[in-house]
């Protein structure tokens, strides 16, 4: 059984009095002490840049050209917090709640709660960084309400929340570079992490413009490399997104936590055709104001498909709001997973509304009109508005509230939003599993942290919208600083290592190995093959919804396509150079591995809970059947060989919130 | 293939930073009117890698909806392309005509280096940032949000001039090769706000030194930046940084 | 470095060296359009010869003249510094660039605008105003009838000289004044068809070249307000790059086709 490290106490004052009693490194010695940071998203460049105002010496990589590029960057929505800011009955404790319930009970009580403790600072902490949050006329902060609560919790810099939060974050990360006390490596990929003694000592990472491999030294090394979503090729992930600084570290001993938990976005622009290379994100706020239906007839959505049937001419009386319909209380606003299913059940049963049938739309027309151009007509003065002035009006305030998210649309589609209803269907998004971390999110390997996507996450089996951002922020800015002392505390005394210790050279010649490999195989086909390939497989039987025949059958497809890709897979250029199919080639190979990881854990999971939706289990309403007295633990996979693991289980224990069956009727 | 377009393309090669580039004829088929630019890309580099006599053309994009700022083409004589507020990546193929040539480099800049192909090193830009970019926090040191109530026109005007993206179009559309909307961009986002203020001369007067020993050139007002900005920053802000430089030279203590 | 030479020697400081300058030349524009109005005068020349006269003798004028002169050697050199500086930000060129798209032309060619009105300048001043300062010539002996305000014109013999540029005597009702008759040179030299369209030539480049440098000035100096652009667009456009330019060309025109 896995040890958590959770402090006794009661819930409500375990991280308090966690902070209290953690050993602290004395100032002198931080500025001795080496931390490697991987990854500059929220997560990343918020650890580095605090961890380097503490005054420990901080090195920080990615691959991207600039820190300011990881991709926490597209995050649209918001962030959730629980300031209470609207009186609206939010605090500490619901916010808690309601991730532990969006989660569906699979998420661990303490860490949650102290994500909800921290949601708070960050928002201090962002705006003092000067984070240009959305105002109301007063001049204070303004909120909005997303998925699976009933608070506005939601702080949001119009649809560009993640990029206000990162540029913020980059912005303090560069100053510690300005100071001397970060080290930037951009344009550098991890390849291995080294392990000496049992304990982490550093990282193999590659200059992606020269193609040399360096090797660099560190007491702890943090991972905070995102999720893994583009194992299914295409989803709303950065296209460089990858699962690789993860996947060495689990094959050097990091357990991986419940890598079945994907989250599927339910308002994504539909696929268009096969030569989508990734899928765009609506944000989740649109739900505030557009309404999801489908036509109530077949014949309609038929007639829509055909293009002889435009969907503004279909009667009210003839359109099927189901979310609003099947879940009355949360309406259009039910969590992502449930939202995602339902729009994959209309559309499995033949109502979908674009060529491929993969579509549902979300309207915007009656709260255009009948919600805010009423409110404007109401400011006017005019009493008796026409149906044409309140389209006007409320064309406005939508421009104002979702304007970018709209033209980002037209851009796509070419259709545009404010005329024709959107149409949306579910993508891959957010991965809820990753890296097993304890309290201190340090990894199975002492001295080896992830965090934010990285790791397995607060999220429990489903993650609520809004809340990826704060976890990020909460584990970079307010969680690490303080835990990782517990752990360098005791190596105060451990001197650099030099490089040249065989450990290293060791990880650098098995990197070194591979990627020759990789180049001498000289096949037929381009990597992306085998990646489309996979992510067809994954996203058929690993997606949306699940079974033991689907995936069985894609175990050992995807381990025919590993062996196929080890053969045959054509990665042109050479090793010391800029060459970013050999990149590619790297990551993908993981993604294949991981895939396998993936199906075979949620053939383990027998339940339904969250984002894994086995269709063997569910209730006759079609709704998600969990099974705590068999599955209420966390699954944290370790590594034998490749195609190999071993089940490790983490047991959730409740004490603070009482099991339910989750429901948003 | 998924349509039927076919569209004439020429792209800058360069083996690295240290070789002599050319631009390559390259004719791709069958493409979509629904596809993004890069995925015509990728198309072609499928093919290139397929055939295997030509090495895959590199070119930076990440995020690919037009948000991280890594996408990066010089199209037919403008950056990201022929539409206005767009980056490369969220250019669609219905932009362009069947039959239609396009000739495709990458930003040109003293100060952004070509890597390869259409691929450049931009890490002026972080430095430029790192040279006062920020507010000096620590983490752990701010007082309640709400406790600085904010204009909210100003924060407005503070939120359109952070929307940029970094991508540097800027410089690529500028003649000069100017870096001004870029740092504009982040001086003003900071001068508009309170928390900003403590900083401001220091900040503005750095920024501007690190543009300058970077190699960018100087303004001309010709205004191609905020004309190819897909994130539309506005002209304002140039005017912004010039105010904030010449107070902070003329009336305050730093130089 | 000192405060100074540093905010000059940054690329904002130098900009703002062209703005100020820049504007201090707009300024003489009107002075020098408002003087030479008078050569339309039906007076045979003679306000205009005053003027001359005024320009070039009153103390706080001749100061300030010094001033522009320098102003346009700064604008002028400095001007073509950046052009060759911000040249080399650049130092591969794009094979295919559509600046139409994005910028005005003429914001994109002020230093081939800037050298063709450098060149005229030269010409300009070689032609008058040294040729009056420093060159022969000759005067005129204008007597006014101050009750009817006729006036008869002598031209002075060729190897006429005085000490002064002007002298005025008042005869009862006749008003005599001989002045170096600038108006002539004014009147022989636009009679020459090369040097009218250098003038005209020229003054098209003004007309571009303030069309964008009067705003851009205010932009460098970091005065865009919503409030006030359109005053400063209207000016620039209304008053430099139409009215002024058009004035100033009408000049040697009229004296063309006269």
């Amino acid at each position: 059984m896995l040890d958590s490290k959770i402090p006794q106490g009661p819930i409500e004052s375990k991280w308090t009095k966690y902070k209290s009693t953690v050993p602290l490194v004395n100032p002198a010695n931080k500025r001795s002490l080496e931390i490697i940071v991987v990854g500059t998203g929220l997560a990343g460049a918020s650890a580095a840049a605090t961890l380097a105002e503490l005054g420990y010496k901080v090195k920080s990589f990615c691959f991207q050209d600039s820190p300011r590029r990881a991709h926490s960057i597209a995050a649209q929505g918001g962030i959730n917090a629980a300031k209470n800011y609207q009186n609206d009955g939010d605090s500490v404790y619901r916010l808690f709640y309601d991730t532990i319930k969006g989660g569906d009970y699979r998420a661990r009580e303490a860490n949650v709660h102290r994500l909800a403790e921290v949601s708070g600072n960050i928002i201090d902490q962002s705006v003092a960084s000067g984070v240009p949050f959305a105002r109301e006329y007063g001049g204070l902060l303004s909120n909005r309400s997303f998925g699976g609560t009933q608070v506005q919790r939601t702080f949001y810099a119009a649809g560009q929340t993640g990029q206000q939060l990162l540029l913020g974050a980059y912005s303090g990360l560069q100053r510690q570079v300005g100071l001397g006390n970060v080290r930037l490596y951009s344009r550098h990929e991890m390849l291995d992490v080294v392990n000496i003694d049992g304990k982490c000592r550093g990282i193999i990472a590659r200059d992606l413009v020269s193609g040399k491999l360096e090797r660099h030294f560190g007491h702890a090394v943090l991972l905070c490399t995102g999720g893994y979503g583009n194992v299914f090729f295409l989803s709303t992930n950065a296209m460089g997104s990858n699962v690789t600084a993860a996947w060495k570290a689990h094959k050097k001993g990091a357990f991986f936590g419940n890598p079945c938990y994907t989250q599927i976005h339910p308002t994504c622009i539909p696929v268009s055709g096969d030569h989508q290379s990734k899928l765009t994100l609506m944000s989740e706020s649109l739900r505030n104001d557009g309404r999801i239906w489908v036509p109530k007839r077949k014949e309609d959505a038929a007639a829509i498909r055909e293009g002889k049937l435009n969907p503004n001419d279909l009667k009210e009386e003839d359109r099927d709001y189901y979310l609003e319909r099947r879940y009355p209380a949360f309406g259009n606003l039910v969590p992502r997973d449930v939202a995602s299913r339902a729009a994959k059940e209309r559309c499995d049963a033949g109502f979908g509304v674009n060529k491929t049938g993969e579509a549902v739309y979300l309207d915007f027309a009656f709260n255009m009109k009948y919600k805010y151009g009423k409110q404007v007509a109401t400011l006017k003065h005019i009493t008796d508005p026409t149906e044409e002035q309140l389209t006007a009006f409320g064309h406005e305030v939508i421009k104002e509230k979702y304007g970018n998210l709209f033209d980002m649309y037209k851009q796509i589609t070419g259709v545009d939003p404010y005329k024709n209803p959107m149409m949306i269907y579910p993508a891959v998004h957010y991965t809820m599993g990753g890296l097993w971390v304890d309290y201190n999110l340090m990894t199975t390997v002492p001295g080896l942290y992830a965090l934010g996507e990285a790791n397995f996450s607060d999220h429990g089996a489903n993650r609520l919208g809004a809340s990826a951002l704060m976890q990020g922020l909460a584990d970079g800015y307010f969680v690490i600083p303080y835990t990782i002392g517990a752990y360098l505390a005791n190596e105060i005394s451990v001197k650099p290592i030099s490089t040249d210790h065989e450990a290293f050279v060791k990880a650098e010649n098995e990197v070194s190995d591979r990627l020759n490999k990789l180049l001498a195989i000289k096949g037929t086909k381009p990597v992306d093959y085998f990646h489309k390939r996979l992510g067809k497989i994954m996203w058929d039987k690993c997606g949306m919804a699940r079974n033991v025949e689907g995936l069985t059958w894609a175990i050992s497809e995807i381990q025919k396509i590993r062996e196929e890709f080890w053969k045959d897979v054509r990665v042109p250029g050479d090793a010391n150079e800029f060459n970013p199919e050999l990149e590619k080639a790297g990551r993908v190979a993981d993604f294949i591995e991981l895939g396998e990881l993936m199906c075979k854990d949620a053939l383990e999971r027998n339940e339904s809970c969250g984002g894994h939706f086995r269709e063997d289990y569910q209730t006759e309403e079609g709704e998600a059947l969990r099974d705590d007295e068999n599955f209420k633990h966390v699954a944290a996979w370790q590594f034998n060989e490749v195609g190999n693991w071993t089940l490790n289980k983490e047991d959730l224990v409740y004490e603070n919130i009482k099991i339910a069956q989750r429901s948003y009727k | 293939m998924s349509g039927n377009m076919n569209i004439n393309l020429k792209v800058w090669r360069q083996k690295n930073g240290k070789s002599q580039g050319k631009l390559v004829d390259y004719k791709v088929e069958g493409v979509s009117p629904d596809m993004s630019f890069l995925e015509m890309f990728d198309v072609l580099n499928d093919r290139l890698v397929s055939e295997g006599k030509d090495e895959p053309i590199a070119f930076d994009h990440d995020c690919r909806e037009g948000i991280c700022g890594m996408c990066s083409m010089y199209i037919n004589g403008r950056p990201h392309g022929p539409n206005q507020g767009v980056t490369t990546c969220q250019l669609h193929m219905r932009s362009f005509k069947d039959g239609d040539t396009i000739v495709v480099e990458p930003w040109r800049a003293a100060a952004f280096p070509v890597i390869k192909d259409l691929a450049v090193n931009r890490s002026a830009f972080d430095r430029i940032i790192a040279s006062g970019g920020f507010i000096s926090v620590n983490t752990g040191n701010a007082q309640d949000a709400n406790s600085l109530p904010i204009a909210k026109d100003n924060a407005d005007e503070a939120f359109a001039a952070a929307a940029c993206i970094g991508c540097g179009a800027c410089v690529a559309a500028c003649k000069n090769s100017s870096a001004m909307l870029f740092v504009s961009a982040k001086v003003s986002q900071l001068a508009l706000l309170p928390q900003g203020d403590p900083e401001r001369n220091t900040r503005v007067l750095n920024m501007v030194a690190q543009m300058d020993t970077e190699g960018f050139g100087a303004c001309t007002n010709t205004g191609a930046c905020s004309a190819e900005c897909p994130k539309e920053i506005s002209l304002t802000n140039i005017a912004r940084l010039n105010r904030e430089y010449f107070a902070a030279q003329l009336g305050s203590d730093r130089s | 470095m000192n405060w100074i030479t540093k905010m000059f020697s940054s690329s904002l400081g130098q900009k703002l060296i062209m703005a100020l300058t820049g504007l201090f030349l707009c300024s003489f524009l009107i002075i020098h359009m408002v003087g030479n109005l008078q050569l339309f005068k039906h007076d045979a020349g003679l306000a205009f010869n005053k003027y001359a006269v005024f320009m070039t003798t009153n103390p706080l004028i001749k100061t300030t003249s010094y001033l522009l002169y320098a102003a346009i050697l700064f604008h002028a050199f400095k001007g073509i510094a950046l052009v060759f500086q911000n040249k080399k930000a650049r130092p591969v060129k794009y094979q295919a660039f559509d600046g139409k798209a994005n910028s005005h032309w003429s914001s994109r060619n002020m230093g081939v605008l800037g050298t063709i009105i450098l060149v005229f300048v030269v010409v300009h001043m070689s032609n008058f105003w040294a040729e009056y300062k420093f060159g022969h010539v000759p005067y005129t002996r204008y007597t006014e009838n101050i009750q009817t305000g006729e006036i008869q014109s002598d031209y002075m013999p060729a190897d006429f000289t005085m000490n002064s540029k002007m002298e005025e005597q008042s005869e009862g009702l006749m008003k005599v004044t001989i002045v170096k008759d600038l108006f002539r040179s004014v009147e022989l030299g636009f009679k020459e068809l090369w040097l009218v369209a250098l003038y005209i030539i020229a003054m098209a480049a003004l007309s571009f070249h303030l069309y964008h440098g009067f705003k851009s000035a205010f932009q460098t100096m970091g005065l865009n307000h919503k409030k006030y652009n359109g005053a400063i667009n209207f000016i620039g456009i209304g008053v430099f790059a139409i009215l002024i330019p058009i004035g100033f060309a009408a000049m040697p025109l009229y004296f063309f086709i006269k």
